[in-house]
């Protein structure tokens, strides 16, 4: 499978790099509280949703950017970015054919076709999308189908407008808007993103999914996701995202929140393809994306599962708060950096309820002069009574010029917990490339062959679509990384 | 099938193959013995095409083309086939998918379709029967976790899969007990045909009792130094080596 994947993808470049012409309302550059006012203000929010942001806005000004991690970047300036930017609709979209044939093109360009996902609406199950342009969600689809079972998947916009309760009774519980810097300065200006609520009692019949594109220059993205899973439902989600080719450096930080009542599951992949920036390390996407789920219930399971290959910087931590007695986390984590490309990436298991339990599984590749730092934190409380947490962090290093580092931090405050590490460093063989190509195998195929078969235990947690997508970008990745 | 005309290769600045001739036609069995060091391993190494070694002289025909020039890729996709000494491990690629890439690389390399997965898989079910292998060896990843003898009878598996014109054994009789050899043997012999050639490697005559060789060539400091037919491999099993040293120091003083 893999194999006639990458024949397909024998390219070097980055080719979702283009941009789309498109009339954007934008907001003035800068950030101050008036900026704050004409972004809830353009979104018609609430007060008690401006009063949020300020609240976020005020206490993001007294904190400093963290510095603990292992990358190295030009500290954005925050007055230079532009906060809201959106496609300026020529009317009220009332169907799927007013959405602007720019737009539309643009997802085609990106594998959306939103066209065939109307036309398989209600035949059969398939996979729901929201699609976040810049700032503002534009189109979401299945809404209809969707609510037949009671599962609400709407933009965050719609939802602050039709669900204040869930939103104001969800949001920041998770991932607090003080949490730190990053987290405080998206509660505050953010824009849009996806909302998602499974009632009681549902299975949700497709796989919901949000996409992210960033495309106007000069601006920033700062979306926001809320997924609410009652009891005994579950959802799978995915997240995807894209971003033009441009020189400068363009910042994304976003906030993924996911709470789980009892019995619920949630499983939430993301396949990351944001600009990484060209060969010599210029331009690309800093992502300093805060994504955190609580198993606030019993029996209640969160599952991260990534495949990291874009972004210039990367600063994120997937991480589960097991609040439940019983309650289960797992991350599974495949990041690849090539070029002059930098990750700190890993995640926290907070145990809290008694018999929790946590998987981490960290697959880290890198390639080129760049540098992939793995980054956990296993916490047992005093009273996780028989918590248990299984990590494993395996790097992988292609030639001798890249850099792979692990941080694993442990803090035990129950005698009860047993917390297993194993850790593995290996090169990509020349043995291994000979083998390959011994068997008629060239190289690119070769390294495509080894290093999906490195990251297999981490794939086969993907949804198959995802999977054969995640499969395809690992390969256009490491392209021209070895030989 | 295969000339070899004064072939030199050195490692660095040290020259290990100083000028081999070798001449294999189709339908033959050659066998290529000599003491540790003399040159043996170097020798599949430069023609199977790893970059770890310098051609510094002297000329390689398969198949009428130049082999010295080809990637090692196009070396196996023009039928040259390795059997490695120490087979490598691929953690996470299950032997059917790497067989399967192989397969069909070689296919288009030759303006072939891709082989349709039902024949792939009937494929393997015929040829891993072949060398006694069990067929969930096929589904788990390529060599990883495999004994030693699994190795070797999984590296004929793969030649059996890919029907080389020139199949080199790199001392595939190491590390196997009887009855793995017996096995692996068995499948060489199940393979030859009057289209294809075999250059046996070894250390020991033992591999000979089962793989019977039309040619046997004694390879000492770099160089052929004696060929004769299977009886010559008899001869050094029991006169050992040192007579051909002996021979050969002088010739060089």
């Amino acid at each position: 499978m893999a194999n006639e994947i990458l024949e397909e993808h024998i390219q070097n470049e980055y080719k979702w790099g283009f941009t789309t012409n498109i009339d954007t309302d934008e907001a003035p550059k800068g950030l101050n509280e008036d900026i704050i006012r004409f972004i809830s203000a353009k979104k018609n929010e609430p007060e008690w949703m401006l009063e949020f942001r300020l609240k976020a806005f005020r206490n993001w000004q007294n904190m400093i950017e963290p510095t603990w991690a292992h990358v190295s970047y030009k500290k954005p300036d925050f007055q230079d970015i532009i906060y809201y930017s959106a496609p300026k609709p020529k009317k009220e979209l009332a169907s799927l054919d007013e959405v602007d044939p720019e737009l539309l093109k643009t997802f085609e360009k990106l594998g959306i076709s939103l066209e065939e996902q109307k036309r398989l609406s209600g035949v059969q199950s398939n996979i729901a999308v929201d699609i976040v342009f810049d700032s503002v969600s534009v189109k979401t689809t299945f809404k209809e189908t969707l609510a037949e079972k009671g599962i609400i998947f709407c933009s965050f916009s719609e939802a602050v407008q039709d669900h204040p309760e869930l939103v104001k009774k969800y949001m920041g519980m998770a991932v607090p808007p003080t949490d730190n810097f990053y987290a405080a300065l998206n509660s505050a200006v953010f824009t849009d993103g996806s909302f998602c609520y499974i009632p009681k009692g549902v299975r949700s019949p497709m796989e919901l999914s949000t996409y992210f594109r960033i495309n106007a220059s000069g601006t920033g993205q700062f979306e926001r996701t809320l997924i609410i899973a009652d009891e005994d439902s579950y959802v799978s989600y995915l997240e995807g995202c894209t971003a033009p080719q441009r020189d400068e450096n363009q910042l994304h930080a976003a906030v993924v929140e996911i709470i789980t009542h009892k019995n619920a599951e949630v499983k939430y992949s993301t396949v990351q393809n944001w600009y990484p920036g060209d060969k010599d390390g210029k331009g690309g996407i800093f992502n300093f994306v805060t994504k955190r789920g609580i198993c606030l219930e019993d029996n209640s399971k969160i599952s991260w599962t990534q495949v990291e290959t874009g972004s210039a910087v990367t600063w994120k931590y997937p991480s589960v708060i097991l609040k439940g007695n019983n309650s289960v986390g797992e991350f599974y984590s495949v990041a690849v950096t090539n070029n002059y490309q930098q990750a700190d990436t890993g995640t926290k298991m907070i145990h809290i309820g008694k018999n929790t339990r946590s998987t981490i599984i960290s697959k880290g590749i890198s390639a080129g002069f760049s540098n992939n730092s793995y980054r956990g934190l296993v916490q047992i409380k005093k009273g996780a009574s028989n918590a248990r947490n299984f990590s494993q962090c395996d790097s992988l290093l292609m030639g001798d010029k890249c850099g792979a580092h692990t941080f694993p931090y442990i803090e035990i405050k129950d005698k009860s917990a047993i917390v297993e590490h194993e850790a593995t460093t290996s090169k990509i063989g020349e043995d291994q490339l000979f083998y390959c190509k011994q068997r008629g195998i060239d190289n690119e195929k070769a390294i495509g062959l080894i290093v999906n078969g490195y990251c297999k235990e981490v794939l086969n947690k993907l949804p198959m679509e995802f999977a054969v997508e995640a499969q395809k970008l690992l390969a256009i990745s490491l392209e021209g990384s070895v030989g | 099938m295969i000339s070899i005309k004064n072939l030199h290769a050195s490692i660095g600045d040290k020259e290990i193959l100083r000028g081999i001739n070798l001449e294999v036609k189709a339908g033959e069995v050659h066998a290529i013995m000599g003491p540790n060091g003399s040159g043996k391993s170097t020798l599949s190494s430069v023609l199977a095409g790893r970059e770890d070694y310098n051609v510094t002289e002297g000329e390689v025909t398969f198949n009428g083309k130049n082999l010295l020039e080809l990637s090692p890729e196009d070396r196996a996709r023009e039928g040259l086939f390795l059997a490695f000494q120490y087979p490598v491990e691929i953690p996470g690629v299950s032997n059917v998918n790497f067989l399967r890439t192989a397969v069909n690389e070689i296919r288009k390399y030759h303006g072939q379709e891709e082989m349709p997965a039902k024949d792939f898989l009937a494929l393997v079910k015929e040829k891993s029967k072949l060398v006694e292998l069990d067929a969930k060896l096929a589904s788990r990843s390529v060599n990883e976790g495999f004994s030693g003898g699994e190795k070797k009878r999984n590296e004929i598996f793969q030649m059996a899969m890919l029907n080389p014109k020139l199949a080199i054994l790199d001392e595939t009789d190491s590390g196997l007990d009887i009855d793995a050899l017996r096995i692996v043997a068995t499948g060489v012999n199940k393979l030859k045909s009057k289209d294809n050639a075999t250059i046996v490697i070894t250390h020991y005559q033992r591999l000979l009792d089962y793989i019977v060789p039309d040619f046997v060539h004694i390879l000492y400091k770099g160089r052929i130094v004696k060929s004769g037919g299977k009886e010559l491999a008899l001869e050094m099993e029991a006169k050992g080596y040192d007579e051909i040293k002996a021979q050969f120091e002088r010739i060089e003083s």
